[in-house]
């Protein structure tokens, strides 16, 4: 491999800034990698354009007019945050060759800090999954290991970043699906406070639990994505008018006197003892910086994955109501009539997972169902934010699980859906709340597949979840493992 | 048996704000198809909305003038259905926390006084067209009105009669154009009119199996579309069938309504909080303004025309039951003419002409300047009231100048005596038998020679100048 892919985003943007490597170098070499791939991880990749902004941004840094520490860093998106003129598909059939004629809030603003787009990662379709399998376009694969998947829904950002196919990628997070890819492909993937970064051009699955969030090999490089592309935007309603503070100047290593909860209900049944063991080993490495670490009761956490997935598919089944064959994407063919339209272009156009969601939503907002599903839902939602905010009384981060267990196997997770839904619990209970969570590498099981550890805060205390696992990452080495082309730890 | 008729209303009005309600889009009426829409307002993926507080600002001052409560802390919903005119495939409304609750419009008619109370008040947003061609075998969309903003009137089902609903459309037109918040031209679709009817046997409390008819667009078809519903539910009950609770189109051509579909198979629209609006808090800096800029509403100007100006109630009453007129007859008062003399040329004239015309004063081309003239010129004894009267009509779609017209045409009134008491000498001697009649005590053909002096001089004669010479010849 290139040894230039090694590095991190921040250390090629220093390199880039004093001209020892060049952007289009860069661009190049994250090109390469990904045409030599077979894991899937992009929909889309724009070589042309990529080479255009690489041009673009090296040109202004030669003038010395961009000085962003990501300037010229080769990144990519996840196929759900619109992209101008690059077709945008949700991983679905259903938006087919759909190019926004806008950018996402959050891509201009990488734009405007000189990034460099190398294309559109693969993904649960619509964001629905936590293994990337979905996709109308194929599934994505493990980096460490081809027969299994990388995680979901934002996998394919995962498995390029692991992969060394770019050096940092957006994605987004609706119940872990940031967190959770971060921990099966061994990148470290920020999910932030609702609100700070706009949603503005995220297609979106569920709207009051929607976030974008950022994959990377560090944490130092989340925090200085995130410094880009925080901050309020007028078209999003929803985005917090708080000023974006300094994540990565902020980033200090320092951990002495934080009071860390592990929460008890989040080590008990279910729960691989491999990924608990490291885990628990985290939490001792904090603890050996000097954060006092304490197990406690986090009430509720069993109502997390039922409220989660009534409030998700509800919005859902209203967000994805859109797509009906009349504006853009795929319309199916030999339509009776309206009704007849919308049916066909809907059941031929939306994949298995996307339609049972929204029928499960559209079952739960239903007259008559309403006060029994969302409705119990909210309220319970409700009380997970209060224990969340109890809790954070007593304590400043929480670490715990991403995911019970490390990677499965390709077709695994389909089988036993059920299952696969339950083994949201340690990530969807974050996103009900609106709070900032990191997974963060903390070792790798038997198989070699990597165990991410989770470190969640109160809201708008990103800075302090990243300088926990900036912390943590300064201590250990795991974060920069990277996969060999076998798929095996190198 | 007695049967009673009983009616509530869903008016939708669309307000008169510069843009939409979630993104910057104009609202303007017409435009070449979707050209007045965005990513937002045509509900492109991932695109969110932003709300024009105007349009919270507008409904208030609608709430606050109908006698609302206003809803301190009032949210969006989202009402969920297919239809290619919309979009998202759901509207952006309010179904829990509507902005105004709890008001009341008072009417008047032959019945006398009556409260309608008004149950809410609510925010949405306006879907766009659908242009069926029939030629072509397609329908295309046109989005240009989805987003505009809306808001759509519940009233409780307090009506009675046809005639109930007029006044109190009337009504709510007058207000809404008074406040500035709304054209409500129905002809365009601002403001559009459901109608839920029901009957029942008079005296009882029991309500009747309603129906509805929607998107009712003019006055004229409201009232017949009343009459006739009621009528075909109390032969449908007479007949010993029963209501079917549905949804009727009213077909002006063919003055009749058909059923469209039924609500016993009534879609669903899952209603649910909208999350991508936070919701709306109005402080008492906000509703404060929005109370203390409320223009003076009709019935203030009614009674200060009264008081001020000694105007009769009943012309009061008109003139300020179309913010059009009053505007109009304050500004031609401004200008220096006296109140009664513009009372009466709105009350006669001005309105005979509108209503010959069809169309609305809103909508003329008369100012107040060109009355004022007019005035002016009868006044300083240039031109009499019947030329004056001839002037204002052949100029009420014009622009042309008073004063030159007048000019032109030779309509200058004619005040020489010697002039007039030639044309009279000359009148006298070619009617003597009338004369004759005259002086033997019929003075009832005073008037008769009168005429044909003012004939004679083309009616552009001093009135008081033929009177006073021709009594004194008479008499003498």
């Amino acid at each position: 491999m290139n040894e230039l892919l090694r590095l991190s985003a921040l250390e090629l943007g220093r390199k880039i800034q004093t001209g020892e490597v060049s952007a289009a170098e860069a661009a190049r070499a994250s090109l390469d990698k990904i045409n030599g791939s077979e894991l899937g991880a992009y929909i889309t990749v724009s070589e042309d354009w990529a080479m255009t902004q690489a041009a673009a941004v090296q040109a202004k840094i030669s003038e010395g007019a961009l000085q962003s520490p990501l300037a010229g860093v080769p990144a990519a998106i996840k196929d759900n945050i619109c992209t101008l003129d690059v077709k945008t598909t949700c991983a679905s059939k259903i938006l087919g060759d759909f190019h926004p004629p806008y950018n996402a809030t959050a891509v201009d603003r990488m734009a405007q800090a000189g990034a460099v787009v190398l294309g559109k990662t693969n993904m649960d379709e619509f964001a629905m999954g936590s293994t990337s399998e979905t996709s109308y376009y194929g599934p994505t694969r493990n980096p460490w290991n081809r027969g299994h998947v990388p995680g979901g829904s934002s996998g394919g950002s995962a498995a390029a970043v692991a992969n060394g196919e770019a050096f940092y990628a957006l994605g987004s997070d609706t119940g872990g699906s940031v967190r959770n890819p971060a921990s099966f492909c061994g990148v470290t993937g920020m999910k932030p406070t609702y609100g700070t970064v706009s949603r503005y051009g995220l297609i979106a699955y569920a709207s009051s639990l929607d976030q974008i969030g950022v994959l990377a090999r560090t944490a130092e490089d989340c925090a200085g994505v995130l410094d880009t592309i925080t901050g309020h935007d007028v078209r999003d309603s929803t985005s917090l008018n708080i000023p974006a503070d300094g994540l990565l100047a902020g980033l200090t290593g320092d951990v002495r006197g934080l009071k860390i909860g592990l929460p008890a209900e989040c080590f008990g049944d279910g729960l691989e003892k491999e990924v608990g063991d490291h885990v628990l080993a985290a939490a001792a490495v904090l603890k050996s910086l000097g954060a006092e670490t304490e197990t406690f009761s986090l009430p509720l956490t069993a109502y997390a994955v039922p409220a989660y997935y009534l409030i998700a598919c509800a919005e859902a089944s209203s967000n994805l109501s859109r797509f009906d064959g009349v504006k853009y994407g795929f319309r199916a063919e030999g339509c009776t009539d309206m009704a007849d339209l919308h049916k066909k272009t809907r059941s031929q156009g939306f994949g298995r997972e996307v339609q049972k969601r929204i029928m499960l939503g559209t079952f739960a907002l239903s007259t008559g169902y309403y006060d029994a599903y969302y409705k119990k839902a909210q309220q319970a939602r409700a009380a997970i934010s209060g224990a969340y905010h109890a809790a954070f009384e007593k304590y400043d981060l929480i670490v715990c699980p991403v995911f019970p267990d490390t990677a499965p196997a390709l077709g695994e997770a389909l089988t036993d859906p059920l299952k696969t839904y339950l083994s949201d619990i340690y990530t969807v209970s974050v996103n009900l709340a609106g709070l900032p969570g990191i997974s963060v590498p903390c070792g790798f099981d038997e198989k070699g597949l990597p165990i991410g550890t989770q470190i969640i805060g109160k809201a708008l205390d990103d800075g302090r979840v990243l300088n926990a696992a900036h912390a943590y990452q300064q201590a250990t080495d795991y974060h920069k493992a990277m996969p060999t082309e076998g798929g095996a730890q190198a | 048996m007695n049967w009673e008729t009983v009616i509530g209303l869903e008016v939708h009005v669309e307000l008169s704000t510069k843009s939409k309600i979630f993104c910057s889009c104009i609202t303007a009426f017409g435009g070449d198809p979707n050209t007045h829409c965005c990513p937002v307002c045509t509900g492109m993926p991932g695109t969110l909305p932003v709300l024009n507080h105007q349009v919270v600002t507008y409904a208030m001052k609608a709430g606050i003038a109908l006698n609302c409560d206003i809803t301190r802390y009032t949210k969006f919903d989202r009402k969920n259905y297919f239809y290619p005119d919309l979009p998202k495939a759901y509207q952006v409304s309010q179904l829990y926390l509507p902005i105004c609750v709890n008001g009341s419009v008072p009417i008047e008619t032959a019945a006398g006084h009556k409260d309608i109370r008004i149950h809410e008040i609510h925010m949405e947003e306006d879907a766009g067209k659908l242009i069926h061609d029939a030629w072509a075998d397609a329908t295309k969309t046109d989005y240009n009105r989805c987003g505009v903003p809306l808001i759509e009137i519940v009233s409780e089902p307090d009506f009675r009669s046809a005639e109930e609903v007029l006044a109190y459309l009337e009504k709510l037109k007058s207000t809404l154009e008074y406040l500035d918040v709304s054209d409500c031209k129905m002809q365009e679709g601002s403001m559009r009119a459901d109608i839920n009817l029901s009957v029942r046997e008079a005296g009882t409390s029991e309500m009747g199996t309603r129906t509805e008819m929607k998107n009712m667009n003019s006055f004229k078809a409201i009232g017949r579309a009343i009459e006739y519903e009621a009528k075909r539910q109390i032969e449908v009950i007479a007949e010993g069938g029963r209501v079917i609770q549905e949804t009727r189109r009213w077909d002006e051509n063919k003055d009749a309504s058909f059923a469209m579909r039924s609500k016993e198979n009534a879609q669903d629209y899952r209603y649910f909080p909208e999350p991508d609006l936070p919701p709306v808090e109005i402080d008492d800096l906000w509703f404060n303004q929005v109370k203390a800029s409320l223009p003076e509403m009709a019935e203030q100007k009614r009674a200060r025309y009264v008081a001020d100006y000694a105007l009769p109630e009943y012309d009061a009453g008109m003139i300020t039951g179309q913010k059009a007129l009053a505007d109009f007859f304050e500004e031609t008062v401004a200008g220096g003419s006296a109140p009664k003399e513009v009372a009466n040329w709105i009350m006669g004239d001005l309105l005979r002409i509108l209503k010959d015309k069809g169309i609305e004063a809103r909508d003329m081309a008369m100012t107040p300047a060109r009355l004022g003239r007019i005035i002016a010129l009868i006044d300083e004894g240039k031109l009499n009231r019947n030329k004056g009267r001839e002037v204002f009509e052949a100029l009420f779609d014009s622009d042309a100048d008073i004063d030159a017209y007048v000019k032109e045409h030779d309509l200058i009134q004619i005040s020489d005596e010697g002039a007039i008491a030639t044309s009279i000498a000359e009148i006298l001697a070619e009617n003597q038998k009338t004369v004759d009649e005259y002086k033997s005590g019929k003075t009832k053909v005073f008037g008769f020679l009168v005429g044909q002096t003012m004939k004679a001089l083309k009616g552009k004669a001093d009135p008081s100048v033929i009177n006073a010479i021709l009594k004194e010849l008479l008499d003498s």
